[in-house]
């Protein structure tokens, strides 16, 4: 992990070091406060009543007799979150997935809430809740819903060309070259077509929040959530609350990973507390969970690359569906920009479509889209490099993007990191270890954008020299570990001597979600620029007690030093020493940033996985698995290793079990960890990691997101291990024991049927 | 300076893929389009980002691009 210091020029004290987690105790000893810890002064249980039907028209509501049950203090409809939406058709959706207005779009949709003094008088009063439904047809699967005839989702949604209603809500193409002229020069085609099933972030922490509206209009809201400003923005909305007037506090978060980047009961529980007039709690269930917010997209595509004999890539195109839920979304559209963004093409063509289902809404899920791409791909390429006798690994490296080629979406690279991290693989002992009996080895890449956005920081220096560091991103993956290393690096103080904390929404100006691997990226330039401006400070509260100019003062290592011979008697004065004196000097001692934290890096990851199949079961295990990725810096080492890990481990849970499964009545079979099995510790291996770190130009400390793409590769290297272990290709994810049987069982009624022949 | 459209934006431009335009700014870049595609509004303000040399901004109208830079206009990005 040889930091390249090409761009920043630096060399680190701190940075780079792997202290203890400022927030471990807290979180060992249960005295960190989650979104269902908190608790208010005659807070009221808030329950939603949701629909069991996977779409119906809503004919009735009739909520009298709930209302009039004792301790029952509000019953709450659409009709109580009026349309203040002003023509904005993404906020409208988020309107509707709230609460359902003519029509329940799938199983789960919420259609009603309560308020009661305790848990067992609302559920009491949900069922007194009388809903009249006329059911409708429905389609829960991406392909039949592009069927002609198909049940319709959102009628509203039209046909540019036909004018006519279609579930078609997207259809976004990429790339560039000519691509029939690509495959032309082709000696060898390769073209497969593939499934993924629907999957949920699967966080351990549920939604839940406390949520108080007064009739004076001010109201405050306990949440946990990846954006408490986005939250804060999207309620003020919905409900016509000023943006000052509601203070959005975000919890400890018990994951999110995507889905807690969007609001589900947040509206509902500020909209009962408004009409009751006391606080209210909501606290979703498993069920509710699973069945009504944020999975991901289950997808079908068809990938087709071109090659020469010696491996060149001439062509690559795939049209890649991705439903959305009943909701419009962008998710195809990211498909189609990160399908082939790992490889420098001279002809490429990528569709994205985006499809409506009755399914819940579907939320962002940790590189949202770019999963399913990468394993069609990634997959395509396996069996490309097979037909052209070279190894995966090779194929690739020959193939790979770099500085100067065009991406597949458009824009020219910079420095990136796929190459290196594809060196890595090939020199990686992993690759050449020995496999067994039933054992296969598989690799793949993935690629993810990362962003930047709205961002704060302050630092508020105690008379102590210690140090208050405030930000506005929510801490998901061990940032205020980093954004402390980051703060004491350039203040040239000791790592403890800082407390990093989320300020809440009144306490800050606007920060953008912890979404797109942003959080230590943007915090971290803001927290870099707030310590810079603390420092002028400092040199000028050191000016007074040394009575120079400050342009006399130089900063380092945490200590104002005074130049020149004339000052060569004043010697240093450390942060502490001036902070001491700061109630002479001027006051409180602060150092503020504001930015757009733009030019977030793109990031690239290669992973190397090793499974063993028993082809009596289907079971698939993971024996071994490495994950090589780009960090641009790796702030903290500990939690940059975390972050590969944790992608890796959703990757194969995705990969091998995962998957909603609905039923004819168009309902969720398996809302439930019982039944929708994520992996646990014991089902894993050691995940390998190596941090590789070419800098991001952009960044004051080189520093990419690290968070999302390590969750690209995993299904594509798990499809390839899987498929090399049993000779089978495997096209379908989840690759679960029935379907590996069945792959099977297909493959020998081949081979018999051509020995036959 | 060439600007190219990346993705739904090329249809959303009358299937134009690049044009002519001079601006020192993301904020000129924004208005000088917006004028050409006045039906683009909403788009440009809340659904497009511009990579300039390869690197993305989303927010900044005051961030330069230099004279000879490569300039495409695409989505913004989400994330998880």
């Amino acid at each position: 992990m040889a930091h390249d210091k090409t761009y920043t020029d630096q060399d680190f004290k701190l940075v780079g070091t792997r202290p203890l987690r400022p927030d471990g105790v807290d979180k060992v000893t249960g005295r960190a406060r989650y979104g269902a810890d908190m608790n208010a002064p005659g807070q009221l249980v808030g329950l939603i009543l949701r629909s069991p039907h996977a779409h119906a028209q809503i004919k009735k509501i009739d909520t009298s007799k709930a209302e009039k049950l004792a301790g029952v203090k509000a019953v709450i409809t659409s009709a109580d979150l009026p349309d203040l939406t002003n023509g904005d058709a993404g906020m409208y959706d988020t309107l509707e997935n709230c609460m359902a207005r003519e029509r329940a779009l799938y199983d789960g949709h919420a259609v009603a809430a309560v308020a009661a003094v305790d848990a067992e008088t609302a559920r009491a009063a949900l069922k007194l809740v009388k809903v009249q439904y006329k059911k409708l047809k429905h389609v829960t699967d991406v392909d039949e819903a592009m069927q002609p005839g198909a049940p319709i989702v959102q009628p509203r949604i039209k046909d540019k060309e036909t004018g006519l209603s279609t579930n078609v809500c997207g259809m976004t193409p990429f790339g560039h070259g000519d691509i029939e002229k690509g495959f032309a020069e082709a000696d060898v085609i390769v073209e497969r077509s593939y499934k993924t099933e629907q999957t949920h972030q699967g966080y351990i922490e549920p939604h839940a929040c406390l949520a108080t509206m007064g009739p004076d209009g001010q109201g405050e809201l306990w949440v946990t959530t990846q954006g408490h400003f986005t939250f804060r923005n999207v309620c003020s909305a919905l409900l016509g609350i000023d943006l000052a007037k509601l203070k959005v506090t975000s919890s400890e978060i018990g994951g999110g990973f995507g889905g807690k980047t969007h609001v589900w009961v947040e509206p509902v529980a500020l909209a009962l507390s408004r009409k009751a007039n006391r606080p209210v709690k909501m606290v979703m269930t498993r069920d509710e969970v699973f069945r009504a917010t944020g999975p991901t997209c289950s997808t079908s595509m068809d990938v087709k690359i071109g090659a020469t004999k010696d491996g060149k890539i001439t062509a690559a195109e795939a049209t890649m569906r991705y439903q959305d839920g009943a909701f419009p979304g962008i998710w195809g559209m990211l498909g189609g920009l990160t399908s082939f963004a790992c490889y420098d093409l001279p002809n490429v063509k990528s569709v994205g479509i985006d499809v409506l289902v009755n399914r819940p809404k579907v939320a962002a899920y940790r590189a949202p889209s770019a999963p399913m791409a990468a394993f069609g791909v990634e997959s395509t390429l396996d069996i490309l490099a097979a037909e052209l006798k070279m190894k995966p690994v090779e194929l690739r490296l020959l193939n790979a993007a770099q500085e100067g080629t065009q991406s597949s979406y458009g824009p020219t690279y910079g420095p990136i990191g796929i190459k290196p991290t594809l060196e890595a693989v090939k020199k990686h002992p992993h690759m050449r270890a020995k496999l067994g009996k039933n054992q296969g080895r598989g690799m793949a890449c993935g690629f993810w954008f990362n962003i930047g956005g709205q961002t704060c920081s302050d630092i508020n220096i105690g008379t102590d020299g210690t140090v208050n560091l405030t930000v506005g991103t929510v801490d998901v993956g061990g940032a205020r570990a980093s954004l402390s290393l980051i703060c004491a690096e350039e203040l040239g103080i000791p790592y403890e001597s800082v407390k990093c904390a989320i300020g809440d929404t009144g306490s800050l100006g606007h920060n953008d979600t912890t979404e797109g691997s942003r959080g230590t990226f943007s915090s971290g330039m803001a927290t870099i620029f707030a310590a810079r401006n603390a420092i002028e400070e400092l040199k000028q509260r050191a000016s007074i007690m040394w009575d120079i100019p400050a342009e006399e003062i130089d900063w380092a290592e945490g200590k104002a030093l005074a130049t020149g011979v004339k000052n060569s008697n004043l010697g240093e004065l450390t942060l502490a020493e001036i902070a001491r004196k700061s109630p002479n000097t001027g006051g409180p001692i602060a150092g503020h940033n504001e930015i757009n934290a733009d030019g977030a890096g793109v990031s690239f990851a290669s992973h190397i996985c090793d499974v063993e199949v028993d082809p009596e079961t289907g079971s698939t295990r993971v024996i071994r698995y490495t994950v090589i990725q780009d960090a641009g810096k790796a702030i903290h080492p500990d939690y940059v290793e975390g972050q590969f890990q944790g992608g890796a481990a959703q990757g194969i849970g995705w990969a091998l079990n995962e998957e909603y499964i609905y039923g004819k009545d168009g309902t969720l079979q398996n809302p439930g960890f019982l039944d929708y099995r994520v992996p646990v510790c014991s089902d894993l291996p050691f995940i390998d990691t190596e941090i590789l770190e070419i800098p991001n130009p952009t960044h004051p400390y080189g520093v990419r997101g690290v968070g999302e793409t390590s969750i690209v590769p995993p299904l594509a290297a798990i499809g390839n291990a899987v498929s090399n272990a049993v000779g089978v290709r495997m096209n379908h994810v989840p690759m679960s024991p029935p379907r590996i049987l069945k792959a099977l069982k297909e493959d020998q009624a081949d081979q018999k049927a051509v020995s036959a022949g | 300076m060439e600007v190219q459209l990346s993705g739904g934006l090329r249809d959303a431009a009358n299937g134009v893929s690049s044009i002519e335009i001079e601006a020192s700014t993301i904020r000129e870049l924004m208005q000088k389009f917006g004028a050409l595609y006045p039906h683009m509004a909403a788009t440009l303000q809340d659904e497009v980002a511009v990579s300039i040399n390869g690197q993305v901004f989303r927010d900044n109208w005051n961030q330069e691009i230099p004279s000879d830079a490569e300039v495409f206009l695409m989505p913004r990005i989400p994330g998880g």
